[in-house]
């Protein structure tokens, strides 16, 4: 059977900063990813991070993987890279099955196994939301940042989160129109600086809507919205039509769990970490020894925490099989206290809130 | 909101209707609804339906989402041939 020391499910930005981490700290690592080619979620984000110089803002996400991919080549001796293959199994005894262009089915047993699987767009339940013409906002960006499609012509964009102004912004860069954005709580939730910049180009933003039907016979043709009081409940007669070929769904990232979940690590659902999320201790491992996770898979923040996640992990996921880095101490603290910072706004007291809930504690006794 | 045009499963093709009668006759966990509908068993392994099918249990039952149970989540996570485990499983062997 294959083996490794440490295997990363997962090549975006928490499974790369994982591997550079588990490298330098000299483990053989194995980095597994469904697409073919690394980078995840950073490929598709043509816009320039916020955030601190360490986690690169100001650097366009789609130029971030090219530098982490840079610091990998120096360890190119002991990574592997495994493009175009899904790990379809992880099990008690820790050996993950894998799938390679669904051609190839094997199996390999790591020392250690990292988690970084990311996360899957959540879904809304509105009359015919299943017509041809309703997409997610990942499938509208790998259409359009990856390979260049346009989705349609007139957008309606559900959810004014910063994925969803990110992505109007990008529509109309890319000469479509987007018609609105709406957003079913009272206010935007992304943001002021993005929500500016396209009410600068011209589009509404409706707070406190949400889509009531969409219409059309073998594909999109319009959408219908309404207004939402105070409690989601939408108002009669409040109704607005719109002409459009794409609707984009927009309404948050739920943990992408199931690797976890099937493993036998203990789960508990946050609603900060929005949704089912494994207990984990402050190594990032979970309630099963030598399984870690780091990154959206462990709950939904953003592409900077998700690779300072990782590097921590990588970090301890090393030095639990024997591989401690030479500087590990120095390395973890100056990670936690980036993480800290990246935390120490409104929303970061929300994601900390919910880790307390899921952080465990060892026991030394 | 005519509940039969919602679709909640896109992968077995299962309405909001359908979902809340079953929640209606009783049905209060995933995975009865699961065993009965075959949500969360297509393509997406419950991908969709989900989190949708939490927050109607969580409407009906005046339970916190917190309080019910995941779906359970079994290998394989996608489609594999069996011929390509059975092909792995002779070199296994050897």
């Amino acid at each position: 059977m294959k083996t490794t020391d440490i295997a990363i499910v997962g090549g975006g930005p928490a499974g790369l900063c994982a591997a550079i981490s588990a490298a330098s700290s000299g483990a053989r690592v194995s980095i597994i990813e469904r697409n073919n080619s690394l980078g995840g979620q950073l490929n598709k984000q043509t816009h320039m991070f916020f955030g601190s110089e360490k986690q690169y803002a100001a650097t366009r996400g789609i130029d971030i993987t090219g530098i982490l991919l840079n610091e990998i080549k120096k360890y190119e001796d002991r990574v592997e890279i495994i493009n175009s293959t899904n790990v379809v199994g992880l099990y008690e005894d820790q050996i993950i099955t894998l799938m390679e262009n669904e051609s190839k089915y094997y199996k390999m047993k790591p020392e250690a196994i990292i988690v970084a699987t990311g996360a899957y767009e959540k879904f809304l339940s509105f009359s015919n939301n299943d017509l041809p013409g309703i997409y997610g906002a990942g499938a509208v960006q790998t259409l359009m940042n990856i390979y260049g499609v346009k989705p349609g012509k007139r957008v309606l964009m559900v959810g004014a989160g910063n994925i969803g102004l990110i992505v109007s912004y990008q529509l109309m860069q890319a000469g479509v129109k987007v018609v609105a954005i709406i957003d079913a709580a009272p206010k935007i939730g992304g943001y002021l600086v993005h929500a500016s910049k396209v009410r600068r180009m011209g589009i509404p933003i409706y707070t406190s809507h949400t889509v009531k039907e969409a219409i059309g016979s073998s594909e999109l043709e319009k959408a219908v919205i309404w207004q939402v009081d105070g409690n989601f409940q939408p108002i009669p007669n409040t109704e607005t039509i719109f002409d459009v070929d794409v609707m984009c769904i927009s309404v948050g990232l739920s943990p992408l769990n199931e690797l976890l979940s099937m493993a036998g690590c203990e789960m508990k659902y946050v609603s900060f970490l929005s949704g089912f999320v494994p207990y984990r201790y402050s190594n990032y491992e979970t309630t099963i020894s030598n399984i870690f996770t780091a990154g959206d898979s462990c709950g939904i923040e953003e592409a900077s925490s998700a690779m300072v996640e990782g590097y921590l992990a990588g970090l301890h996921a090393a030095e639990k099989i024997g591989k401690r880095h030479p500087s590990f101490e120095e390395r973890v603290q100056d990670y936690t206290s980036q993480l800290n910072n990246l935390r120490s706004g409104p929303e970061g007291r929300h994601i900390l809130s919910g880790i307390n809930q899921i952080e465990r504690r060892r026991d030394y006794a | 909101m005519k509940d039969n045009d919602v679709m909640v499963c896109r992968c077995s093709d299962v309405s909001l209707k359908e979902l809340r009668e079953l929640i209606k006759e009783g049905y209060h966990t995933f995975e009865e609804i699961k065993r009965i509908t075959r949500i969360g068993m297509g393509s997406c392994q419950g991908k969709t339906c989900g989190n949708i099918v939490l927050r109607e249990l969580s409407m009906a039952t005046g339970k916190n989402i917190n309080e019910l149970n995941m779906q359970s989540n079994r290998p394989p996570v996608v489609g594999v041939k069996l011929s390509l485990i059975a092909e792995e499983a002779d070199r296994d062997e050897l």
